[in-house]
């Protein structure tokens, strides 16, 4: 049994490895999400600031836009990463190539996560730029690891209902209707946090100044979102790629 | 009348053997579309066999069934000894499809497609490099990114990923389509050599006088179902009837 | 929702005797019609006991009444979405895979949704009588909201199509990844209202003084809404399998069709 057990990890994580180094390969030779998403998400941050117009307003919900941003982006880089398998019918070949369909998912998901550390990083670089907002040196852990996980949650969930919307007529209004409520309570875990190392708080009638310590809780909270949809779409994106 | 060399019929040992396809009164659709409507086939180790029809008749759909993409509705089928009913998923890794697209990504270049989809199936450097040669893809056109190549590369490109996945089971729906003349004799080359490695080879193509020479049997699809089982049929003309 | 049932004498290839043995061309049979009156009665005793016989509150006077409207409505919508989860587990874990459970699962579902629509909005009118605002963040409200939300995309996912199996996997497992989203939903708002310091104040029944006789058309108005999404979901699943012999049997004059196209073409 634990042989058995162990071969069939070994295939899904060899799938995923596979199926991540492709999509990354896939990217770096484009450059799409770098010429195109980057500019994008950058824009919505200019944009929130005209819509929002205070600029005493923006640094104190510069955690929140920070966020709102990413959680824009994330959607098109699912459609973006999906497109990629139904250009040519890949997806029908990775179907009938028999491999272990979680390593395909754990592979794409990787893969988004890695683009979507890439987007966050510039984003965190704009926020600081535009909005005039200011970590506290103390809040530098807080910030990396809330990122690690928030990442992690969005990856997973992004990449399961990117493949229940892949190849599905009308897919593209379907995927914002369906992971835009899914990714509320990592919108709301991951301000939270950020708010807390950034030492921000939006909001009027709110005591301004908070402790770095209010962000752990938080930072539990996001690390069971992304166990419970890792663990979610590991058993769901078989089922799921099936009938698409 | 046909240049080349007809295939070697499957040596009698082979005949015992359970069949490689089995369908009876298969039922498959396609949203309402009713593509297969009852249509039984049998096809035994080691055989060509052409599917020749009509556009529309379900030839492509017949294709996917055997390789387990498409669910039944209707009947009974069985492919490399697994039911279609159960087991769909499990005679994946032995089939290799080659459908109306190619499976390629543009972005990548010809060596590194043929290199994952070989991987996926746990092929080695080695073979993967010997399909690029057996193909003519190893030279300047290996390191060209897919989108770029013109729709006859993209097709042998294709043909290449599924010579690295070493299947039983070929499925081949219009692979003459887009190819030269050069491609073409290079595709009945690899069925020949595919065949002589064991595998069962099944073609639904249009280009009748080429596919014929190949194919140890001919069927035609129309309407869903498959008529006209015929043995070896190469470079007769059944004349009129569809 | 459809509401046109055919009658399964003029659906061809139907096993027309099996099914008219059963509903009689429409979809109630004799338990049906019983929940349907009991219903109807519990219906009206909870109209008399809520808009008459049931007090005023002391400080909402009578708006207090849409309380025995809202609350139903909200275990209702809760009860659907509970039903969805557990018969969408029950067709994916049970090996037969039995389209049934698909089918309640889709029924609770869409009358769920109406449930959700109906809470939300009952929900947002008693605010505006009792605190002048028709929305607040609250945890629970803000849930309801999310699970509104959810069962539209479920339900537009039900419609995208392929066979009965392939959108009954499909939405089998959206709605269980429904049960694991809702409650984390749920928990992560509560977390942030908590934040802010101002009382709870969002729950207009937080402050009902509740006696006996209101208690007690609570309970009537509960059992009453129960019961109706009983009925709509006996119903609504009925006339789904109904729905789908249909397309199986439009499945049937298609393949006909389809083995002709053979003759014609062979003649031409």
């Amino acid at each position: 049994m634990p042989a058995l057990t162990a071969a069939v990890g070994s295939d899904m994580w060899r799938t995923a490895r596979l199926v991540a180094a492709k999509d990354l390969g896939i990217e770096w030779r484009s450059r799409q999400v770098t010429n195109q998403v980057l500019p994008f998400a950058g824009l919505t941050l200019v944009l929130f600031a005209f819509a929002l117009d205070r600029d005493d307003i923006t640094a104190r919900v510069a955690p929140g836009l920070f966020w709102l941003a990413t959680t824009f982006s994330l959607i098109v880089l699912v459609q973006r990463t999906f497109a990629v398998e139904t250009a040519d019918g890949a997806l029908d070949t990775l179907r009938v190539a028999g491999v272990d369909p979680a390593g395909i998912y754990l592979g794409k998901a990787l893969a988004l996560a890695a683009q979507l550390v890439v987007l966050e990083a510039l984003l965190l670089v704009g926020v600081i730029v535009f909005y005039a907002s200011h970590i506290r040196p103390a809040g530098i852990v807080l910030v990396i690891v809330t990122a690690f996980l928030a990442t992690s949650g969005l990856a997973f969930v992004g990449t399961l209902y990117g493949g229940l919307a892949a190849g599905a007529k009308g897919r593209e209004t379907l995927l914002p209707l369906l992971l835009l409520p899914v990714v509320a309570p990592v919108l709301i875990g991951a301000t939270r946090a950020f708010e807390a190392a950034f030492g921000t708080r939006g909001g009027e009638g709110i005591r301004a100044g908070v402790e770095i310590s209010d962000g752990w809780p938080w930072v539990g909270m996001l690390a069971i979102f992304a166990a419970v949809f890792g663990a979610a779409g590991v058993l769901a994106f078989g089922p799921l790629l099936e009938e698409a | 009348m046909s240049p080349v060399e007809p295939v070697p019929a499957p040596s009698t040992s082979f005949a015992i053997a359970a069949p490689v396809v089995a369908l009876r009164h298969v039922v498959a659709v396609l949203g309402r579309f009713p593509a297969l409507a009852g249509a039984s086939l049998e096809v035994q180790v080691g055989e060509v066999l052409l599917l020749k029809g009509p556009n529309g008749a379900g030839k492509t759909t017949l294709l996917r069934l055997c390789a387990g993409l498409v669910p039944l509705v209707r009947g009974e089928a069985e492919v490399l000894g697994h039911n279609l009913r159960t087991d769909r998923a499990a005679i994946r890794p032995h089939v290799g499809l080659l459908g109306h697209q190619n499976g390629l990504y543009a972005d990548l270049s010809v060596r590194e497609n043929v290199r994952f989809w070989g991987r996926t199936a746990g092929a080695s450097d080695g073979e993967i490099n010997a399909a690029l040669t057996q193909l003519g893809l190893d030279g300047r056109l290996a390191t060209v990114p897919a989108g770029r190549l013109s729709a006859g590369q993209r097709r042998r490109t294709a043909l290449a990923c599924l010579i690295a996945r070493r299947a039983r089971l070929w499925l081949l729906d219009e692979p003459h389509a887009g190819l030269d003349a050069d491609g073409r004799d290079l595709l009945d080359d690899v069925i020949r050599r595919a065949v002589g490695a064991g595998a069962t080879v099944l073609v639904a193509s249009h280009e009748l006088e080429r596919a014929k020479a190949l194919a140890t049997r001919i069927v035609t699809v129309a309407g869903g179902l498959v008529h006209n089982e015929s043995p070896d049929d190469a470079g007769a003309d059944r004349g009129g009837r569809v | 929702m459809s509401t046109t049932v055919p009658n399964p004498q003029s659906i061809p290839g139907t096993n027309v005797s099996a099914v008219s043995r059963r509903w009689r061309g429409v979809t109630s049979t004799g338990f049906s019609r019983v929940l349907g009156v009991a219903t109807l009665v519990l219906v009206v005793w909870l109209v008399l006991f809520g808009l008459l016989f049931s007090p005023p509150d002391q400080t909402q006077q009578s708006s207090v009444r849409i309380m025995y409207i809202h609350v139903p409505t909200a275990w209702v919508a809760y009860l659907a979405f509970g039903v969805t989860g557990l018969s969408s587990a029950m067709y994916l874990f049970r090996r037969a895979h039995s389209l049934a459970w698909d089918r309640v699962a889709g029924a609770s579902a869409e009358i769920g949704v109406m449930f959700m629509a109906l809470t939300l909005i009952t929900g947002s009118l008693w605010g505006r009588l009792t605190w002048g605002v028709y929305w607040a963040w609250d945890a629970r409200l803000t849930t309801t909201a999310f699970l509104f939300v959810t069962y539209v995309g479920y339900l537009a996912v039900r419609r995208l199509g392929g066979s009965h199996q392939a959108r009954a996997k499909r939405s089998a497992v959206l709605g269980l990844l429904a049960v694991i989203e809702i409650p984390l939903v749920h928990f992560s708002v509560e977390l942030w209202r908590s934040l802010h310091q101002e009382a709870s104040v969002a729950n207009p029944s937080g402050d009902v003084k509740m006696d006996g006789l209101m208690l007690f058309s609570l309970f009537v108005g509960l059992i009453a809404f129960s019961l109706l999404y009983f009925w709509l979901v006996l119903h609504r699943q009925r006339a789904m399998y109904l729905e789908d012999q249909y397309d199986d049997a439009d499945l049937d004059v298609a393949l006909v069709e389809r083995r002709a196209e053979t003759k014609e073409q062979s003649r031409a």
